[in-house]
């Protein structure tokens, strides 16, 4: 009781310096890109910290108790974690805009257009020591930094495979032809993933099969090349029997054979019961992906316990540990270390040759990802008014 | 209590007079103000429906004039109609409002033909005991969970589900996910909301009537057609409120077994929850409002108003 009296004022003041500090900061910063500075040197942890994330991130053992990697995180730093998933990286993004967290994870679609927002600030990579150990193919790239400041530190990729039903495909696709020019062997049993950010395999699949367009980059369409993938997936709309973003739906349709071709994460596929005749492959077009980063954000009330957030999972341990249950490669090179056997060589981890062949989900912007500067490319507000057209 | 607060305040013998309490000089104030007495009881409800309610709705639907920078996600508040002219002009809302305006039509006349034999069975054939009993089996569906129901009917017509078990001897196939599953699971989800006001209405129309026009020499059907439908009328429409209504904003179902197809509410979800344009989706809401209030004018020049 007695402690309570005496934390209640000093409580009550940090509110109101940090709601002083916050309209201030409101009033000044109106750079559009980033939140302010990265902090120079950390201080004493708060107790607590609010991270958004995707399902299966940030996990403490109260959905599996067999799963739990956040209790050692409290163990050892006295933060006590709270969290949020999300379903969609729109939705994150607009949770983000709330300001309530210290930490979000989010994918390459988002990260973009938060940094743009100055919900997230930039980060100083001396404060997380393990950050030296995360695969250099993954820093720096266009989606987790801006003019040369860092903004994200990578959690894990994957790649957004073809998963298809060995009863009706006796071999595997070789190409994504199967949901799109031949979709209608198979109408109204084709899935797709419900996201204006789709928007880009349709853009993969005609980089490869109609050059004409001069497709380099499935992010960086001009408005002759969104047309035109909002065309090829027109056609494909007729052959859809359902599009997800639920990934238990997916799972369902799968399973029961409502659905026998689509897009799937590998989670979704290691997920499906045991006897169900699916399978996964990774076409001859490519794939796209995402590539994950965890990032602070620019209101963040406890910063000291967030960076120390980004340390802790960023190391091999509990790296392995949440990139494995999400079912995804990890980003720190010694992670494979602490994974399950097999683990690592499913994902391609470290694998750059595979990597490669992904292209990760970046948010589209007027300026051209592919460093075009002639044309002016679509951005993610025409990119969502177009999925709305397509599916109709 | 009351006389006393009126009546001046006289000494008699053994009853002391009531001290001069702040309470007891306000009651006394309110006893002798009749307005003041009501307007006080009237604040707290009008206070609720008027700014809890309507204001946040209308705070709500004003950002429909604003406008979202698409990129960074921000509101900006500038004042302008592009939001409801892309609403009014975009051929993908006009379908979407037409999909949404006939499923939910469709789910109604569903529902009625449904709803009126059960109605009737229940006022004018079953036993009392029966009727206590048939209405808790009509309400049962309300105690479980929407999710539950629409998930329930997501495997019922999956492929090997019930459907798909029950109508493949025959040569049958599910109707699988699409508009015609969100209109089965529409109709079952609302039904409930359309018998019992059928049911009520039809447990006012009097025995005697039914009687008298059968003493007449009408049959059953004359009897249904000029005696009971246009007693019923109200009530059907009173019914038909609920489920249009309900079906016209609902996006669940749709997202659940509706298949690729969308409706209006999946729009307005899509653009809050995904696109992040919150005035974008507060001009799309404004379309179902529109529809109810030109439904809601036509019907009220039944009557059937007075019987909600």
């Amino acid at each position: 009781m007695k402690s309570t009296t005496i934390r209640r004022p000093a409580a009550v003041t940090g509110i109101a310096i940090a709601s002083v500090a916050l309209l201030a900061g409101c009033g000044t910063t109106s750079a559009p890109s980033g939140g302010g500075e990265s902090v120079e040197e950390l201080g004493d942890y708060e107790g607590s910290v609010s991270i958004l994330a995707w399902p299966g991130y940030v996990e403490d053992g109260s959905n599996d108790p067999e799963v739990d990697w956040v209790s050692d995180f409290e163990d050892d730093t006295g933060c006590q974690v709270t969290s949020q998933t999300y379903g969609t990286s729109d939705e994150a993004l607009s949770l983000m805009k709330s300001g309530e967290y210290d930490v979000v994870a989010a994918s390459g679609d988002a990260t973009l257009r938060m940094i743009a927002g100055g919900d997230v600030a930039p980060l100083n990579t001396d404060l997380i020591p393990n950050y030296d150990g995360i695969y250099d193919f993954l820093k720096e790239q266009s989606w987790n930094s801006v003019d040369g400041e860092v903004y994200g530190v990578p959690h894990g990729y994957g790649a957004n495979l073809l998963m298809y039903n060995t009863d009706v495909f006796s071999e595997a696709p070789t190409s994504w032809d199967v949901v799109f020019d031949d979709a209608s062997a198979n109408a109204g049993k084709i899935t797709a993933y419900d996201s204006p950010i789709y928007i880009a395999d349709a853009a993969m699949y005609l980089m490869a099969h109609e050059p004409d367009l001069g497709i380099e980059n499935p992010y960086a369409l001009d408005e002759d090349q969104l047309a035109a993938a909002v065309e090829l997936l027109k056609e494909q709309r007729a052959n859809i029997g359902e599009y997800w973003s639920d990934y238990l739906k997916s799972i369902q349709s799968f399973e029961t054979g409502s659905i026998v071709a689509g897009t799937t994460w590998q989670v979704i596929k290691n997920s499906v019961p045991e006897g169900t005749p699916v399978d996964v492959t990774l076409p001859e077009e490519g794939v796209t992906g995402w590539s994950d980063n965890w990032m602070v954000g620019s209101d963040a009330a406890s910063p000291n316990c967030a960076y120390a957030w980004l340390d802790y999972i960023a190391s091999p341990e509990a790296n392995a540990e949440a990139t494995e249950y999400f079912g995804e490669a990890p980003s720190n090179d010694a992670a494979c270390e602490f994974r399950s056997e097999g683990q690592c060589e499913l994902y391609h981890a470290g694998d750059e040759d595979y990597a490669s062949q992904i292209w990760y989900w970046s948010t589209p912007i007027a300026e051209c990802l592919d460093g075009r500067t002639d044309v002016e490319c679509t951005d993610y507000a025409a990119w969502t008014t177009a999925w709305q057209e397509i599916k109709g | 209590m009351s006389s006393d607060a009126s009546a001046p305040p006289l000494k008699r013998a053994g009853v002391p007079a009531p001290a001069e309490t702040p309470a007891r000089r306000l009651s006394v104030l309110l006893s002798r103000a009749p307005r003041l007495r009501l307007g006080l009881l009237l604040t707290a409800p009008l206070f609720w429906l008027g700014l809890v309610y309507i204001a946040a709705l209308a705070a709500l639907l004003v950002t429909a004039f604003w406008t979202v920078d698409s990129f960074t996600g921000t509101v900006s508040i500038e004042w302008n109609l592009d939001n409801i002219v892309t609403v009014l002009t975009g051929a993908v809302y006009q379908a979407v409002t037409l999909r949404t305006v006939g499923v939910a039509l469709l789910v109604t006349v569903i529902d009625i033909l449904i709803a009126l034999p059960i109605a009737f069975y229940m006022a004018k054939v079953a036993t009392p005991r029966m009727q206590r009993v048939l209405v808790i089996l009509v309400l049962m569906p309300l105690w479980a969970s929407y999710l539950v129901k629409a998930y329930a009917w997501r495997s019922v017509l999956s492929e090997g589900g019930l459907v798909d078990w029950l109508v493949t001897p025959f040569g049958g196939n599910t109707p699988g996910y699409g508009l015609h599953a969100t209109v089965i699971t529409l109709a079952y989800l609302w039904l409930p909301y359309v018998i019992m006001p059928i049911y009520a209405g039809l447990e006012r129309v009097p025995d005697s009537l039914l009687e008298a026009s059968g003493d007449l020499g009408a049959k059953t059907w004359r009897t249904l057609r000029s005696v009971v439908l246009p007693l019923l009328w109200p009530a059907i429409i009173a019914g038909s409120i609920f489920s249009f209504s309900l079906s016209l904003g609902d996006y669940i179902t749709v997202n659940i077994v509706g298949g690729a197809s969308q409706m209006l509410g999946n729009l307005v979800y899509t653009n809050v929850g995904a696109a992040n344009n919150l005035p974008l989706a507060a001009a799309i809401a404004l379309i179902p409002i529109a529809i109810m209030i030109v439904y809601l004018g036509l019907v009220r020049r039944t009557g059937a108003l007075e019987n909600l």
